[in-house]
């Protein structure tokens, strides 16, 4: 059977979200995909566009990459703009010429509203809907001191955020009474004015602009209708958003007394072939500004393309959550009370600044819609009640009233059906996370990893991490955060407990703070905790029984009891001379030898009675301890950078010696794994590294938390065009926050997903220090690096240290007699089970 | 009628490290001796071989307590044994061989099979 040709006009959130849906069905193999984008980026987040200001860039905020476009054999045509529909044909034009089609989508989305001021075309009135929108505004903003944003809605708001960190002095001038008209009543807007006055931006409510002509102090001047006027140097149209639905119009679709493309329940147009999804849809004569129900239109069209029949769009919940310039908004459901006979609860706390509005139905029994405006804390447990009709309380106030006045506390997850949905954005209820939990996922991060739950806006983190925890321990699992039955508390209490009170010893901290003995789980990770912060020899008297023995004998146990050697080669770089006294040793003690992944060389088969020995030899020689037995930094990988490579930018190889040396002997949570990569071409893959630096034109952009093995993860994009001084600040940081807060034997990857807040917070706390610590973790790491000492030197140059690796105390001259070799390619390897000699 | 056996001196005090255990050669092959100054008795000895895997490493593993019974866990795939009874905790059919000790002096004396000599003690 040939394939059909499926192709999507618009890549923007909705039509990504789409794509994603449908390849992840069979009916993906029944199609070749075409998709025209009108803008040359690829599919990114509008959602978050202010961040834009804030140092995000165009591939932080995109929702996917070309390779995946790539890899899912779709045909990605981006800036090709779609200028004809012709349905009796079917076929599209573009400037490149027709492409016929079999089913095609319409993913148009919607432009921004300006009204029709005279003056509105001065080259300083600007929009707020792309990224070159944005990056106009920017323009327009150099010698600029004020600007206006027209429009006191949701992205109006955004808007005036955007404006405010670029320098300006923001003003939202809105024709309605208050702010948020659709989302909030009276009052709810009076507070959000008053809050975000206090932000300094200035709001005016109740302006209709009747032109715009030249200032006099700046460039533009607003004349009102009341006879006032605002002078400014640019403004934001931001009035709202029309479906953008000129293709379909032009090729006579059914449409929309006041625009938007009809569709049906199955997301299809009055063309059966012709599907539409997002915010150019009309549904029930109703646009969706929201990303929400337009993901929920792209699931539904990609069950129908799949051959669902019972697949239908129902409209979609309304409700948002939001954090505008810093202020908590929600507003659910019926929030204006429209329904007959509904009832309202207010709340409103002028002093705190906390506005609470309920509307429940006339028999009191459920919530039909809500308003909050300064604390978002209430707003999942409304939520929920709302949504899942589950039956109010005898006295519903106390759903909102602080809990000092015998407020209820959040509604707990056990009381949420199994419909209930938790992430709106991927569409994941209740059910679907008991179902993978079911199937084996056993914590946070895996929950979120398998149902992407979480991963949209985030909004829900909180509710799904309750819910997963109940599961959990419903299932038996222990989410107790204890480290072990020695210790009531997490590593990171631990690590508090070691470093305010100055604990130097197992000892002093099991009988202060534990009880018992403690045990194989405790001891290493009170072990490593001590190692950060104090950073004495792992072999000293009261730090031997601690460490696993791997650390104890600073060398790797292997699967017959003997163990493997791994000197430092920083950065990957060796001399000839080394390499050969690596050859002479190896030979000697005839150890099997091999490349690492991490740039060094292994030696494996050594009994504990020779590694004194060997690291003798080895230390004369310049080598120096790898720790690859511990959980502390092993490899800093690194390309050959542009010493060599005609394409290197950045010496590659001199950043990868530096950070190894800086940050080796480090005791972590678990190991940490670096590369340097000298140019964009990444040969050091640094991206699945815990740290990757890469090299630019200007500097160093630094990515973190990426793992390679079990579960690959790309580092996360955390800085950009860093000067040497600035990325190892930056790293100095993130490890040290990530030693201190991480739980045991929790790689940076885990550590990541799990944090609350993810990117943005580590961010928070990293680059703008919003807990006042990085000067503490700083100095931390700055004592580290000071007391560094190579482990293996000092250990063979000490007797009693020395003493520890007799194999048999009683016989030195004893040889394990279980342990058997054979030969293979040339060199010594242990004998497997049931293998003849 | 009970096996003759003998109190061999092992290793001395200064040999031992406390909270860990060394291995030690005897007539009944590698065993493991641990001493934890912080319990009563204080000095355990077991057979240094991991029964698992065959493999002599247990006197490598870390001590401590699960349960309030003293064990140690095998450095290789780490299951722990009960220092006193020898028990596998994860495998009850699995146990290693357990040896009486006792401190004579400075010296450490494990009780082994006698060999081709008279038993010290009985």
């Amino acid at each position: 059977m040939s394939k059909k040709t499926l192709i999507v006009i618009g890549n923007g959130m909705v039509g990504h979200h789409f794509l994603e849906q449908l390849v992840a069905t069979p009916a993906a193999a029944d199609f070749d995909i075409k998709v025209f984008g009108e803008e040359k980026l690829l599919a990114y987040d509008r959602v978050h566009l202010s961040e834009y200001f804030g140092g995000s860039t165009h591939a932080d905020l995109a929702m996917g990459t070309a390779d995946w476009y790539g890899e899912n054999n779709i045909d990605l045509r981006l800036g090709e703009q779609v200028t004809a529909i012709d349905r009796a044909k079917q076929t599209i034009t573009t400037p490149m010429g027709d492409y016929a089609y079999d089913e095609l989508v319409l993913a148009t989305g919607s432009y921004p509203f300006v009204p029709p001021i005279k003056g509105n075309e001065h080259p300083h009135c600007l929009v707020y809907r792309t990224l070159e929108d944005l990056d106009s505004i920017r323009a327009s903003s150099e010698g600029a001191k004020t600007g206006v944003v027209v429009g006191g809605g949701l992205l109006g708001l955004e808007a005036a955020n955007a404006l405010k960190s670029l320098g300006l002095e923001a003003h939202v001038v809105e024709f309605a009474p208050r702010l948020m008209p659709v989302q909030l009543d009276a009052d709810g807007g009076a507070l959000l004015k008053r809050k975000i006055e206090e932000l300094g931006v200035q709001v005016h409510t109740e302006k209709a602009t009747t032109e715009i002509v030249e200032g006099e102090d700046a460039r533009l001047r607003m004349n009102f209708s009341d006879d006032t006027h605002l002078e400014t140097d640019l403004i934001v149209f931001s009035a709202g958003i029309r479906p953008q639905d000129a293709l379909a119009r032009s090729s006579e679709l059914a449409m929309g007394e006041r625009g938007g493309i009809v569709i049906n329940d199955q997301c299809t147009t009055s063309d059966p072939h012709i599907h539409a999804i997002g915010e150019c849809a009309l549904w029930s004569e109703k646009i969706f500004g929201l990303v929400a129900p337009g993901y929920t239109m792209a699931r539904t069209l990609a069950s129908v393309l799949n051959g669902d029949r019972e697949a239908a769009f129902s409209g979609a919940d309304m409700s948002t959550k939001l954090k505008l310039l810093g202020v908590d908004v929600g507003s659910i459901g019926d929030a204006h009370a429209t329904t007959p006979g509904a009832r309202n609860i207010r709340f409103n706390d002028e002093q705190a600044g906390h506005y609470r509005r309920m509307v429940i139905s006339e028999d009191g029994k459920k919530l039909l819609g809500a308003i909050l405006v300064g604390d978002n804390s209430h707003y999942d447990t409304l939520l929920q009640y709302a949504l899942n009709g589950i039956e109010l309380p005898q006295q519903p106030e106390t759903l909102i009233l602080p809990e000092s006045q015998g407020g209820a506390p959040t509604l707990g997850p056990d009381a949420l059906p199994e419909t209930a949905s938790i992430c709106s954005c991927h569409n994941v209820s209740k059910g679907d996370i008991c179902g993978v939990i079911d199937a084996g996922c056993s914590d946070l991060g895996s929950v979120k990893a398998e149902t992407k739950a979480s991963t949209g806006c985030g909004g829900c983190a909180a509710l799904l991490k309750n819910v997963v925890d109940s599961e959990l321990e419903k299932r038996g699992v222990e989410v107790s955060k204890d480290i072990c039955e020695h210790f009531p508390y997490s590593r990171q209490d631990l690590f508090n407990i070691v470093k305010v009170n100055g604990i130097r010893t197992f000892r002093t901290l099991i009988r202060d703070h534990g009880k018992g003995h403690g045990c194989d789980i405790c001891k290493p990770a009170v072990a490593s905790i001590l190692a950060t912060c104090w950073n004495e020899h792992i072999l000293a008297t009261d730090h031997v029984p601690l460490q696993d023995t791997n650390d104890t004998f600073m060398a790797n146990m292997q699967k017959n009891g003997t163990y493997s050697i791994v000197p430092r080669i920083p950065g990957g770089e060796i001399t000839p001379d080394k390499l050969i006294v690596l050859g002479e040793v190896a030979k000697e003690y005839d150890l099997y030898t091999k490349i690492t992944g991490g740039q060094r060389v292994d030696l494996f088969g050594a009994t504990l009675s020779q590694l004194p020995e060997i690291w003798e030899k080895l230390i004369a020689a310049g080598f120096e301890t790898g720790h690859a037995y511990g959980k502390s930094l092993r490899t800093v990988k690194s390309c050959v950078g542009n010493t060599w490579c005609r394409y290197g930018v950045q010496d590659s190889v001199g950043m990868a010696i530096t950070l190894e040396n800086r940050y080796k002997g480090l005791r972590a949570p678990h190991k940490v794994k670096m590369a340097v990569s000298g140019c964009t071409r990444e040969c050091a893959e640094a991206q699945s590294k815990d740290f990757g630096v890469i090299a630019t034109e200007n500097g160093w952009n630094l990515y973190v938390c990426g793992n390679g093995g079990m579960r690959p993860r790309h580092g996360d994009l955390f800085a950009t065009d860093l000067s040497d001084e600035e990325l190892i600040r930056t790293i100095d940081r993130v490890v040290m926050f990530y030693v201190r807060t991480a739980d045991r034997l929790q790689r940076t990857s885990v550590w990541m997903e799990n944090l609350e807040g993810g990117l943005d917070y580590l961010k928070q706390v990293v680059l703008e220090d919003s807990l006042g610590i990085c000067e503490e973790l700083e100095q931390h790491m700055a004592d580290l690096v000071g007391t560094y000492q190579c482990e293996w030197k000092t250990a063979v140059e000490d007797p009693e240290k020395r003493k520890r690796f007799r194999e048999f105390v009683n016989a030195p001259e004893k040889k394990d007699p279980v342990q058997e070799w054979t030969t293979e390619r040339d060199q010594r390897r242990p004998l497997l089970e049931g293998e003849p000699a | 009628m009970k096996a003759r056996t003998s109190w061999d001196v092992v290793c001395t005090v200064d040999d031992l490290v406390p909270e860990s255990g060394v291995a030690v050669w005897t007539e009944d092959g590698p065993v493991a001796v641990f001493y934890l100054p912080h319990r009563l008795p204080a000095l355990f000895a077991i057979s240094h071989t991991d029964p698992f895997t065959g493999k002599n490493v247990l006197a490598r593993g870390i001590t401590g307590d699960l349960k309030g019974q003293p064990v140690v866990a095998s450095p290789l795939y780490k299951q722990h044994f009960n220092l006193q009874s020898g028990q596998c905790l994860e495998d009850e059919e699995v146990a290693v061989k357990t040896y009486p000790v006792l401190l004579d002096g400075n010296n450490v004396r494990v009780e082994v099979p006698a060999a081709n000599k008279e038993s010290a003690a009985a």
